[in-house]
């Protein structure tokens, strides 16, 4: 099964052939290194940028409104926050020219902790991303999603921000790619790069087919009758990983890959049956986008609740400290999940 | 020129008459903004120029020919504004007919954006150019510099007319405090561009020198940058009063005064076209003050395209 860089990589690949993809370009991002997480790797148009976020984005704009399609990439999100001015006209460039200007572009980012990268390669960019009106956001946690977000955002007339989980760029999914090959070592002998001298290497690319997932669409990935926990991109298989602890029907887990627009008709049925609701996500805890969920919970399912809505976020500390007892205090980990989700559980209205 | 000093002193009367929100615009740039206006290959798509401009455009604007109307709709946020809808300030224009990308507040992004465009003009043959505008005090922003980076990268130029209209402020803060350098274009010099400065209050020389330099831009599908040294007549904006500062060079006034000298135009007929316009100027906002602005409804409009809703309320 193809990871997920592989996965953008193949999604990037359908997006130049079949859907009119002309850049993609950014910080190291073409040859020979092929984006420092190898997503860019033996693609056609990918091209290498000076390493400036503001020019990155601004021309990004630019071939936007003279009609190319392009996916750019600000190597980290860390460094994504010097572009912060240009995000937010991108955004609404369509609204303040009253409709008469789109910019249908992609700009994707690593975001979140989980490889011991310290302050600047551990952020998360979800909290402010969502505080970027005009823009989708989305965010993959299998190598599938990847795949099928990523040819939806190109397809998307509208800029859309990519937010990739990097933890998870080395993960291998369960679950092929459609006209992905099926052996794991066969998939890598035809479009991973080789180490050493790549001049004269080129891709071989299976045949693969279009694949979508609907961006403000949510998946309810378990059913449960106890507790909706609301969840992206990492954090997802955070979750996974500890529900055999529960009963089958105990917990209904929704995978909100679409942070904006938003599955609220998926989050309201589920807490209108489960009557408590976790959300859960990796960003730091102040005026977290979890926040704003939570709000909406309490304003508009308050007479379903029988807990209070809880926010498991990151906590509000200056940076992600390098140490793992310093980065797992400030993350999620699976024992403050637990710990969440029995105190909801067990909660007396 | 005229006519966009008639329009421009026009707005200011409607901002002082509490008819407008705010006046920012191009009074003294218009012996360097109408020629530029009548030399772009003015049209849209890559075979025509690309416009990245300031929110001092308005004399390239009419030179182009928008109506003096679009500009007065513009000011008094009326929702027949072609360019905003009644959603953005005074001379930020944005007309995608003439490949005019949308004027914007902050004073340095377009210089990164008119990369994409030149880009994309780069790989097309007979392609137009990309020109951007902009002020002195935006050069010190990083942008300026993504435009002088990006756009000299061996094998990679890119065909962009950078220019920088020097009127000697930022606000209320002086060029000689803040620049070391003693011309803009000479940092153009580190990058190998052809590099030029000129009295872009001369209207001929303007005219000579942008001809040249897009020219230059156009055959050679390389970077040029350009540094005009232009006047600032009713100060930053209606923030600073709007009020006409004495000891600046008065381009209209000076090329009046050289046509007269000429014998090719007479005090008459200066007089003939300036009540023209402010006649032509003062109806149109006359007949605007009626008009509506936009709908309170129509707030959600254009969130996304094709009407998606981006209301979380609805979704």
């Amino acid at each position: 099964m193809a990871n997920m860089a592989q996965a953008l990589r193949l999604a990037l690949h359908y997006g130049e052939e079949n859907l009119g993809v002309t850049d993609i370009f950014g910080q190291d991002v073409g040859a020979p290194l092929g984006g420092v997480f190898t997503a860019t790797q033996g693609l056609r148009t990918a091209w290498n940028s000076p390493l400036d976020e503001r020019g990155i984005v601004g021309a990004a704009m630019g071939l936007a409104m003279a009609g190319s399609r392009c996916v750019a990439e600000i190597q980290f999100c860390d460094y994504i926050f010097n572009t912060i001015d240009l995000l937010k006209m991108a955004g609404n460039t369509l609204w303040s020219t009253n409709g008469q200007v789109s910019l249908p572009l992609v700009l994707m980012t690593p975001v979140g902790a989980g490889i011991h990268g310290s302050l600047y390669h551990s952020h998360s960019f979800d909290a402010l991303a969502t505080r970027l009106p005009g823009w989708k956001i989305v965010m993959p946690s299998t190598p599938l999603e990847a795949y099928g977000l990523m040819i939806s955002a190109i397809k998307d007339p509208n800029p859309v921000l990519y937010l990739v989980p990097k933890a998870l760029m080395r993960v291998r999914g369960e679950e092929l790619i459609p006209g992905e090959p099926e052996q794991e070592k066969e998939l890598r002998a035809m479009i991973d790069a080789p180490i050493g001298d790549r001049s004269q290497w080129k891709p071989r690319w299976p045949k693969i087919r279009e694949y979508t997932l609907p961006i403000g669409k949510a998946q309810c990935l378990t059913q449960g009758e106890d507790l909706t926990i609301v969840t992206y991109g990492r954090m997802v298989n955070l979750c996974r990983s500890i529900l055999k602890d529960y009963s089958e029907d105990s917990i209904e887990l929704i995978n909100l890959y679409s942070l904006y627009p938003y599955d609220w008709q998926m989050v309201k049925r589920s807490v209108q049956k489960t009557g408590r609701v976790l959300f859960l996500n990796e960003d730091s805890e102040v005026t977290n986008f979890g926040e704003h969920l939570a709000y909406r919970t309490t304003r508009e399912l308050f007479y379903s609740l029988k807990a209070s809505p809880r926010v498991l976020a990151g906590k509000n500390v200056p940076g992600i400290g390098l140490h793992p007892h310093l980065e797992d205090s400030t993350i999620p980990q699976e024992s403050d999940l637990r710990q969440a989700m029995d105190e909801l559980i067990h909660e007396v209205p | 020129m005229v006519k966009t000093r008639i329009l421009e002193e026009r707005l200011i009367r409607i901002y002082k008459a509490g008819q407008s929100y705010f006046w920012i615009g191009g009074a003294g740039e218009e012996a360097f903004g109408v020629p530029l206006g009548l030399l772009v290959h003015k049209g849209m798509g890559l075979k025509y120029d690309w416009l990245h401009m300031h929110y001092r455009a308005t004399p390239t604007l009419i030179a182009m020919g928008m109506e003096m109307r679009d500009s007065i709709a513009l000011t008094m946020n009326r929702a027949s504004d072609p360019s905003t809808g009644g959603r953005n300030f005074c001379n930020h224009y944005c007309y995608p007919k003439w490949n005019v990308a949308p004027v914007t507040s902050p004073i340095e992004v377009q210089y990164s954006i008119a990369l994409g465009t030149a880009i994309a003009q780069s790989r097309i043959p007979d392609g137009g150019i990309t020109i951007v505008t902009g002020g002195d005090a935006g050069t010190a922003e990083g942008d300026f510099a993504s435009s002088l980076v990006w756009s000299s990268r061996k094998g990679a130029e890119l065909p962009l007319l950078i220019t920088v209209q020097n009127n000697l402020w930022g606000i209320s803060t002086s060029y000689s405090t803040q620049h070391g350098e003693e011309k803009i274009s000479d940092r153009g010099k580190a990058f190998g561009m052809k590099t030029l400065t000129f009295d872009g209050n001369n209207p001929i020389e303007s005219y000579i020198k942008l001809q040249e330099s897009m020219e230059y831009v156009r055959k050679k599908r390389k970077p040029c940058l350009l540094e005009a040294m232009v006047s600032r007549l009713y100060g930053h904006s209606s923030a600073s009063g709007a009020n006409w500062v004495e000891g600046e060079v008065d381009c209209v006034q000076t090329f009046g005064e050289r046509l007269l000298k000429g014998g090719l135009l007479t005090e008459n007929k200066i007089s003939e076209i300036s009540n023209r316009y402010d006649e032509e100027a003062k109806r149109i906002s006359q007949n605007l003050l009626a008009e509506p602005g936009p709908e309170p409804e129509t707030l959600w409009d254009h969130f996304y395209l094709n009407r998606e809703s981006g209301n979380w309320r609805e979704f």
